[in-house]
């Protein structure tokens, strides 16, 4: 039994403050704003009201499409055998990963005004004689189709990873009995394997839901400020319009919202654990006609979805097209460094007050002070965590609820709160510990939990002080996960975009507010330079990724 | 009439099957009786129609069913962990077959009953698959096969996972309502037991192979080969070297008189199956000191010191010299 110790208030009297000051007194001077007569006005209600259905709408639309792509492609995975699947899972799986404004710039770069598509489409059709043409000729920023296709980008990972477990945990015998018994696939498919499914594809659909219906850069990005989402739109009354009440009601009913699907997520977790089987379904070769046309068409459908749009935002950011100087009608395609080159001056007519590439280094420096700060909160927690007592069972949740809550409320709370220091860059990176310190205590914990006490005891009687003991016994195991709990706050903090958005000071941009400012801007130079910052930025969270992977723990859960 | 002709399969790069050919008539139970991993269930995927046959046909009535694929065969299949449908209760899985067959809902309920009844389980309809024991999940699995009348039913291993009592109990069942319904079966097993209790006809697997085909009572009384005599169980297969005399056999037990029926060549190698019950009108005699005594309710199987092994009447003591009179037979 575990009483509450001297040392356990220690362990928990950093991370608790820092939450109490920076989480739940912002989060509670939020709920003051949103309660007040002023606020709750009609108009204001019914404002609210238009946001939250659109909110919902996009949200349903995109997880439907999600479920349209990711369940063929779960089929795929959990049933078939076919040369790269690996790569092709790999790929699937690397934009939920990836910051949201280098997926904005990626499908920027193949399908907007200056994207390949676009550029090249135009240009084939002048020459052959056919103008005027619009410009652009297929529109795509600024679109609902924009938003929807980033979300099904990011998100059927995660339909192919728990429908595809489902699935491969399902007994193949039971579809081979319903075939006897006269069923044809689709009704196999209707009359057994969807009602086996259905937890996990349930919570599927709650989970790729939940990240459409908080999603911000993408919206902002892709769609623009005229589909306003809740979080769009606390975004624009907090900043444009400031009407901090308005904002933050939104924040409020945003708040209630992931309350209520996470709790409907965990309880459906628990649920759909039972009813599998415990054989597993056998992987083949594709042998039939139909068969083989489902693997090649969906091996080709999601190879060229998942890679296009990355592939495109480096080989843009390297590329001029004619665009770029006016309106000649020739495309004039060939390499350039230019847009790489120009990181580095501070023109006058720039829209920042410094050379972008100080936006680089701010980037850095917040991702560093965040690395710091997450570790310093974050292993402490985690170590209490580890061993847990009947206090870590309340805390524990507690820990996990700025995960909850989107990134926009959170800068939104800080504006609040703090609004006099609002001049200062630090906030920075302390909203960015506070998205990445639930990252962190996961990573840590496991790691610390995994270190049996018998070790460290025998260190002692070994004769080792508590600290030779500690050096010895944990840190060797406790070093993978540092570091990649490390990883974990650098990469978040260098591609959070949406309480970096609500806070930074223009004269302290991150890498990602960079991004948004080029890509908002007219000018071949300024999407060209959007587009180098973009490919800079995956190419540092591809090796975040990629670090995190390799350090990973065997047998780690997935979500 | 279901017919296979000339059935190959590769399994991994080796040949599992090679060139199976067997018929079913109206009304027989034919059973596959093989060791795991002899192909016997593979063979029941491809009449099913869950696999492909490398080379060979499967007919029904002389049509090629290449082309059927399974949902249309209107085989029944009943599996060894019985795969019922965790998500429906006894009458769903029951009705699925009928309900495929877009049967209408009042002669879904009566034939559900109907079937419910024959296999010993009317009142459990709505209870839940998953709280089912063993043996009444392998009911329902029966019942859900038979439902929707098939024209052949298979049985892959079915009573496997069941224990001995309840085994033979579902056995003599089975073996009732197969002769009832006059419903084609084949039941795959690796259990001789069971094989000659519920078979008509017994095909012998072995090594992609049919090696032995009739009826129990003759494959009992002829296995034609050693590994046969072997799996089955039979009694002491012994090796043995044809002497100059065409009758005579000399083994490491004993020279024995052995009448064939067909000639040997002086110096062949020969298998001899020594059945382990004394025939005291025969001529042959086996001699040696008990090893091994172990009572069996009517009888004792004693085992000498030579490794054969016999059942006695009498109780013999262990380190006793023994001589028993034995039938050998020739197995080719």
């Amino acid at each position: 039994m575990n009483s509450i110790s001297p040392r356990r208030v220690l362990l928990w009297l950093a991370p608790l403050t820092f939450l109490g000051v920076f989480f739940f007194y912002p989060f509670f001077r939020i709920l003051a704003f949103s309660f007040s007569l002023e606020t709750l006005t009609s108009s204001n209600l019914q404002l609210a009201l238009h946001v939250l259905l659109f909110t919902f709408y996009q949200a349903i639309l995109s997880t439907l499409l999600t479920l349209l792509i990711g369940l063929p492609s779960a089929y795929l995975f959990a049933h078939f055998d076919f040369h790269g699947k690996s790569l092709l899972r790999a790929l699937t799986a690397v934009p939920f990963m990836l910051p949201t404004v280098v997926v904005a710039a990626g499908f920027n770069a193949l399908l907007g005004p200056r994207g390949w598509i676009n550029l090249g489409l135009t240009n084939l059709l002048t020459w052959s004689g056919i103008s005027p043409l619009p410009s652009p000729l297929i529109p795509f920023v600024g679109t609902l189709t924009a938003i929807l296709l980033a979300h099904v980008f990011y998100n059927t990972t995660i339909v192919v990873r728990i429908a595809g477990n489902a699935l491969s945990r399902l007994d193949p015998k039971l579809e081979q009995a319903a075939r006897s018994l006269g069923a044809d696939s689709p009704r196999v498919w209707w009359n057994v394997i969807l009602p086996l499914l259905r937890p996990s594809l349930f919570a599927a659909s709650l989970l790729v839901f939940l990240f459409d219906f908080t999603s911000f850069g993408v919206i902002l990005l892709l769609g623009g400020t005229r589909f306003a989402t809740l979080e769009v739109a606390i975004y624009i009354q907090a900043l444009q319009l400031l009407n901090l009440p308005l904002a933050a009601l939104l924040s409020l009913i945003q708040l209630l919202c992931t309350l209520a699907f996470s709790i409907l997520y965990t309880r459906t977790l628990t649920r759909s654990t039972v009813q599998t089987a415990p054989r597993s379904q056998v992987t083949h070769k594709a042998g039939t006609i139909r068969e083989k046309t489902f693997v090649a068409f969906f091996c080709l459908l999601l190879s060229a979805f998942f890679v296009l749009p990355m592939l495109a935002l480096p080989l843009r950011s390297v590329s001029r097209l004619d665009a770029d100087r006016g309106d000649r009608a020739q495309l004039q395609t060939g390499f350039t460094t230019d847009y790489y080159t120009e990181l580095f001056i501070n023109r006058n007519n720039s829209i920042f007050y410094v050379p972008p590439f100080q936006a680089a280094l701010n980037s850095l420096g917040y991702a560093s002070a965040t690395v710091l700060l997450s570790l310093l909160l974050g292993l402490p927690a985690a170590s209490a965590l580890a061993k847990p007592g009947r206090i870590e069972k309340i805390l524990d949740p507690i820990l996990i609820l700025p995960l909850g809550a989107s990134a926009v409320t959170l800068g939104l709370g800080f504006i609040v709160a703090f609004g006099r220091l609002l001049t200062q860059p630090w906030l920075v990176p302390l909203a960015h510990t506070l998205v990445a310190l639930p990252f962190v205590i996961r990573t840590l914990q496991p790691a610390l939990a995994s270190i049996p006490d018998r070790l460290r005891q025998a260190a002692a009687s070994l004769g080792a002080s508590p600290f030779r003991a500690w050096q010895t016994v944990d840190w060797p195991i406790l070093r993978r996960a540092t570091l990649s709990a490390a990883t974990f706050a650098f990469t978040i903090s260098l591609g959070e975009f949406g309480a970096t958005a609500l806070l930074a000071r223009p004269e302290y941009p991150t890498i990602p507010i960079a991004i948004y400012r080029f890509l908002s801007q007219p000018g071949g130079l300024n999407y060209g330079q959007a587009m180098a910052m973009a490919t800079l930025l995956m190419a540092l969270t591809t090796a975040g990724i990629l670090l995190i992977e390799k350090l990973r723990l065997p047998g780690a859960g997935e979500f | 009439m279901l017919e296979l002709r000339d059935i190959y399969k590769m399994y991994e790069g080796q040949p599992l099957l090679r060139g199976i050919s067997f018929r079913v008539d109206v009304g027989e139970t034919v059973c596959l009786l093989g060791a795991s991993g002899s192909g016997k269930s593979t063979l029941l995927r491809m009449i099913a129609g869950l696999e492909l046959p490398d080379a060979g046909q499967i007919f029904w009535d002389g049509i090629n069913l290449a082309s059927t694929p399974p949902h249309r065969r209107d085989f029944g299949l009943v599996f060894q962990d019985y795969a019922l449908f965790p998500h429906l209760n006894v009458f769903d899985n029951t009705a699925f077959g009928l309900k495929m067959k877009n049967w209408t809902r009042s002669q879904i309920t009566s034939r559900v009953h109907e079937v419910l009844e024959l296999v010993n389980l009317r009142g459990f309809e709505t209870r839940q698959v998953t709280d089912l024991s063993g043996g009444e999940q392998q009911r329902v699995a029966f019942a859900r096969a038979l439902a929707p009348r098939p024209r052949l039913l298979m049985f892959d291993e079915p009573l496997g996972a069941l224990d001995r009592a309840l085994r033979e109990d579902l056995l003599n069942e089975l073996r009732g309502i197969l002769h009832q319904t006059r419903i084609p079966a084949i039941y795959v097993t690796h259990d001789q037991e069971e094989a000659f209790a519920i078979a008509d006809r017994v095909l012998l697997l072995h090594d992609g192979q049919i090696v032995r085909a009739g009826n129990p009572k003759e494959v009992w009384a002829d296995p034609k080969s050693a590994w046969a005599a072997e799996f089955l169980g039979l009694g002491n297969v012994i090796g043995g070297k044809v002497v100059n005399s065409e009758w005579k056999v000399k083994t490491g037990f004993g020279v024995f008189d052995v009448n064939c029926g067909h000639k040997h060549r002086a110096g062949e190698e020969v298998h001899l199956l020594a059945r382990p019950f004394p025939a005291p009108n025969e001529a042959n005699i086996v001699r040696g000191r008990a090893a091994d005594v172990i009572f069996q309710s009517d009888r004792f199987k004693v085992t000498l010191d030579n490794g054969l092994y016999f059942y006695l009447d009498g109780e013999p003591k262990v380190g006793e010299k023994i001589e028993v009179k034995v039938k050998i037979e020739c197995l080719g």
